[in-house]
């Protein structure tokens, strides 16, 4: 993982005996090299199946600094009889000259059904304490992720990994009263967020927003619950009103209302967009007025088209970040809280009713 | 320049898509650079510019126009502008972000008191405009040698290009903002004539870094410290902003400025506005600088007679800095042997209001010390009365916070802690706070902050007119002294503490920390 890597692992283990070993390890570092210092920022615990490991260290390999202080990986296995652990320090980089260099720390435990009833028992003693804790688990094992949370302040959940849009929404907003939930379907549309708003913030374009009339989302085929939340975010900051959307062809289509009008909400499957999240999004105006924002390369491709006809497109410039990126800005948005997530995830699930 | 009642009435309509977003807009801009080919745009600018595009923090619509003497065509602008931004940016280019970036760049030629440059200026603004179909503000950036700043704001007033219908146009200035407090007002002028003090934006990029902002919050956001934060339990306060390095290759502008011009009179005393200023009613531009200018206008302005008591300059001599021998000032490039330039300054200030009266505000600065650093220590009064013997201790010594900026941004409190042991024996350790362990992000470059807050109109990280004339006003009769003043100056070894001199500015029982 990184420059600096030190391991100490024991089959048939406990989590005191992880505990002391991690303690002890830190000690040594600092000694040989004092510019190495532990970072403590947040601890984070993923439950995953034993056999997709290798995926999930791969995933959480490409975050860089975004790596949560203390990773705790519960790796389970179906029959496994025997806990064993696997401790990793590292840095990331080297200490510059007389700067400092943080070490991460990794604690995998493999685990099986026999675990399960006092996995908080297992998991608490090897987490920091004071630090807030991000739970994961990726592959799915709701009723673990039930028991985890009583050692967990956020959530990190992907909507769009569940295969029924309505069932994902449900999911999340379960949680949301136990946890602060990370949603990545969500983060996949912060950019998009960003621009639109940016936008319509210009005071001549602000009562532009009061005359919408249609909105339409193009979406990966996979990430319908990325454009449901991004429909539910303008419908919840604008104080629209949602029902249910209906299919039809490859989309999904309704009104939103407010007090004076009403809203045509459109999201259409992109079958040629290659990643998850959007790929596009045209807001009209009663004035005739319509902004297009489309994935392009090196940003956000803009065409703006005027009452009068007349047209402008420009690039708005923006790295994508990658699937590895969406993930690292999941464990960063840990240590925030966005109060506008709820909301939007509220109005989504009127949309999938 | 002020808003129409049409304007307001628009912009208090809310905008109720910014909530919960981290980055606020910025409207679309055209950004001028006047001296678009010199060391600052290319290190600083050119990079910062290129990590806000990449992390999608520019305006939906920004465009770059450099402005230099050097005559040469918009595809050979871009070209240096690539190959700054591949040379210093902090992280490398995405191409197509890059190259997107690129393409909306131009360059007009030309000296910077001809006329005809802010005509084809003009012509070049209008046009993006047009491509754009709306207006878009602009923001003129005065990178250039600080004798231009009056020149290039005349001809910008002269040409129309400071107000603009339909958007918002924005100066920002670069330090130093004049090199006397008499040059400071007459620059003030010049540029009040042509713009509001609202569209004016001088930088000092202290005030960009993160760490800076956070002593805002570390004092306003924590109980505990602000009940002690006055004369009462504070003895003293010092702020140090080391250098290991010398002067490089900037011989011609340090010669002209020295320490004290280069870092106290602007950076340093920002520091120490941010120590000792009270709490802001809001965080609002305004109310902000508002504070640290009373704390400015309570430093006594220094009289001539106190002058080699509360200030000390020196220049370095060579010495051996990293392992290696190094050369003494007078021996760098470009420095005249007969410079009386100083390498070296340190103050003692007061703060003559109710919180601060007797507290002495040590500062110093210099090159080719033992080590980088800038830190603010604040020293507390020692405990009245010590109830056990301090046989075999190394000493009760006073507690001590320590504000690190660099190299390692963090907080460090020096309390007396017992030696496990049967005796009551003391000694002093420290309690440590470190920026980079406890937050995931890394924070951006200051003038990535700077610019992006320069282009949203938000002043709060900028130099008000009174606060520059304010910070002149204590330095001034400083430099005016030291000019005055015959050499040779006091000297240090390269390397070392600084000068011995410097000693002589403590109150009796005050000692510097060690660099």
């Amino acid at each position: 993982m990184g420059v600096t890597d030190v391991v100490w692992s024991e089959q048939g283990t406990t989590p005191d005996a992880i505990e002391a070993a991690l303690r002890q390890l830190l000690v040594e570092v600092h000694a040989q090299d004092e510019s190495l210092v532990p970072a403590r920022v947040l601890n984070m615990i993923a439950f995953v199946d034993r056999e997709w490991t290798g995926e999930i260290a791969n995933r959480l390999r490409g975050v860089g600094r975004y790596h949560a202080s203390r990773m705790l990986v519960l790796a389970y296995e179906s029959g496994r009889e025997r806990l064993d652990a696997r401790v990793t320090i590292s840095t990331e980089h080297d200490a510059a000259p007389g700067e400092l260099a943080l070490l991460r720390e990794t604690v995998v435990v493999e685990l099986g059904e026999k675990h399960l009833d006092d996995l908080v028992t297992i998991a608490d003693p090897l987490m920091v304490t004071d630090l807030p804790t991000l739970l994961w688990s990726p592959h799915g094992h709701q009723d673990i992720v039930g028991e985890l949370l009583s050692l967990s302040q956020a959530v990190l959940v992907d909507s769009v990994d569940e295969p029924v849009a309505a069932d994902a929404l449900q999911r999340a907003w379960s949680l949301k009263d136990q946890a602060y939930v990370v949603d990545l379907a969500w983060l996949r549309s912060t950019p998009w967020r960003e621009r639109v708003a940016s936008s319509f913030d210009p005071p001549a374009r602000r009562p532009d927003l009061r005359s919408i009339t249609s909105v339409e989302i193009r979406h990966h085929p996979a990430s319908q619950v990325s454009a449901m939340l991004y429909a539910g975010w303008l419908a919840s900051r604008l104080g629209w009103q949602t029902d249910a959307l209906v299919a039809a062809n490859n989309s999904l289509s309704g009104i939103a209302r407010d007090d004076t009008r009403e809203v045509r909400l459109c999201l259409r499957r992109a079958p040629e967009l290659q990643v998850r999240g959007l790929e596009g999004v045209t807001i009209q105006t009663a004035s005739g007025r319509s902004l297009s924002l489309d994935r392009g390369a090196g940003g956000l491709r803009a065409i703006s088209r005027e009452p009068d006809g007349a047209e402008h497109q420009w690039t708005i410039p923006g790295a994508s970040r990658g699937e590895t990126g969406v993930l690292g800005e999941g464990i960063r948005q840990a240590l925030l809280r966005d109060p506008t997530y709820v909301p939007a995830l509220g109005a989504a699930r009127a949309m999938a009713a | 320049m002020a808003a129409t009642a049409a304007q307001r009435g628009l912009d208090e309509v809310e905008n109720p898509l910014t909530a919960g977003l981290e980055r606020l807009p910025v409207a679309p801009t055209t950004l001028v650079i006047f001296g678009a080919t010199g060391d600052l745009a290319k290190r600083k600018l050119l990079p910062a510019l290129y990590n806000l595009a990449h992390d999608g923090a520019l305006p939906e619509r920004f465009h770059l126009v450099g402005v230099s003497r050097k005559t040469k065509e918009h595809e050979e602008y871009r070209e240096e502008c690539e190959a700054a931004i591949r040379r210093f940016s902090r992280r490398k280019p995405d191409e197509a972000v890059l190259e997107g970036l690129l393409s909306n760049v131009k360059y007009v030629p030309g000296t910077f008191d001809d006329e005809s440059v802010y005509g084809e200026l003009s012509s070049v603004l209008d046009g993006f405009e047009q491509e754009a179909g709306e207006p878009l503000n602009r923001a003129f950036y005065l990178s250039t040698a600080p004798s231009f700043f009056p020149v290039i704001v005349d001809c910008l007033g002269t040409s129309d290009l400071n107000h603009h219908k339909g958007g918002e146009v924005r100066l920002i200035i670069e330090k130093p903002f004049g090199t006397t407090l008499e040059e400071a007002r007459e620059l003030n002028r010049r540029v009040l004539a042509k713009f509001d003090e609202s569209q004016v934006f001088r930088i000092d990029h202290y005030l960009g870094k993160e760490t800076v902002q956070n002593m805002m919050a570390f004092r306003f956001a924590n109980g505990m410290f602000e009940p002690l934060w006055n004369r009462n339990f504070i003895d003293s306060v010092q702020i140090t902003a080391s250098e290991d390095l010398g002067i490089g290759s900037r011989a011609d502008y340090y010669d002209s400025a020295g320490a004290l011009r280069d870092l106290i009179q602007n950076h340093m005393l920002q520091l120490l506005c941010h120590v000792a200023m009270e709490p802001p009613v809001s965080f609002t531009s305004e109310e902000v600088r508002n504070e640290k200018v009373k704390v400015l206008q309570a430093i006594p302005e220094p009289a001539a007679q106190d002058i080699a008591d509360m200030a000390v300059r020196a220049q370095y001599v060579a010495g051996q800095a990293g392992g290696d021998d190094v050369i003494g000032y007078l021996e760098e490039e470009g420095v005249p042997e007969d410079s009386n330039t100083e390498t070296y300054a340190a103050l003692r200030l007061e703060v003559d209001n109710w919180r601060w009266a007797g507290v002495p505000f040590y500062l110093r600065t210099g090159k080719r010390l033992a080590r980088k650093v800038t830190e603010i220590a604040v020293t507390l009064k020692p405990v009245p009365h010590l109830a056990f013997s301090q046989e075999g201790s190394l000493g009760v010594q006073p507690n001590q916070l320590v504000l690190t900026l660099q190299p390692n941004e963090g907080v460090s409190l020096r309390l007396g802690a017992k030696i496990p042991g049967t005796r009551m024996i003391i000694r002093p350790v420290n309690m440590e706070f470190l920026y980079g362990t406890a937050f995931l992000s890394q924070s951006p470059e200051a003038y990535e902050r700077l610019i992006t807050d320069a282009m949203r109109g938000d002043a709060t990280l900028f130099t008000r007119n009174d606060e520059v004339e304010a910070q002149w006003r204590i330095c001034d009769p400083i430099v005016s002294a030291w000019t005055a003043e015959p050499g040779p100056l006091p000297t240090y070894v390269a390397g070392s503490q600084g000068p011995k001199e410097a000693e002589g500015l403590l109150r009796e029982g005050d000692h510097w920390r060690a660099i």
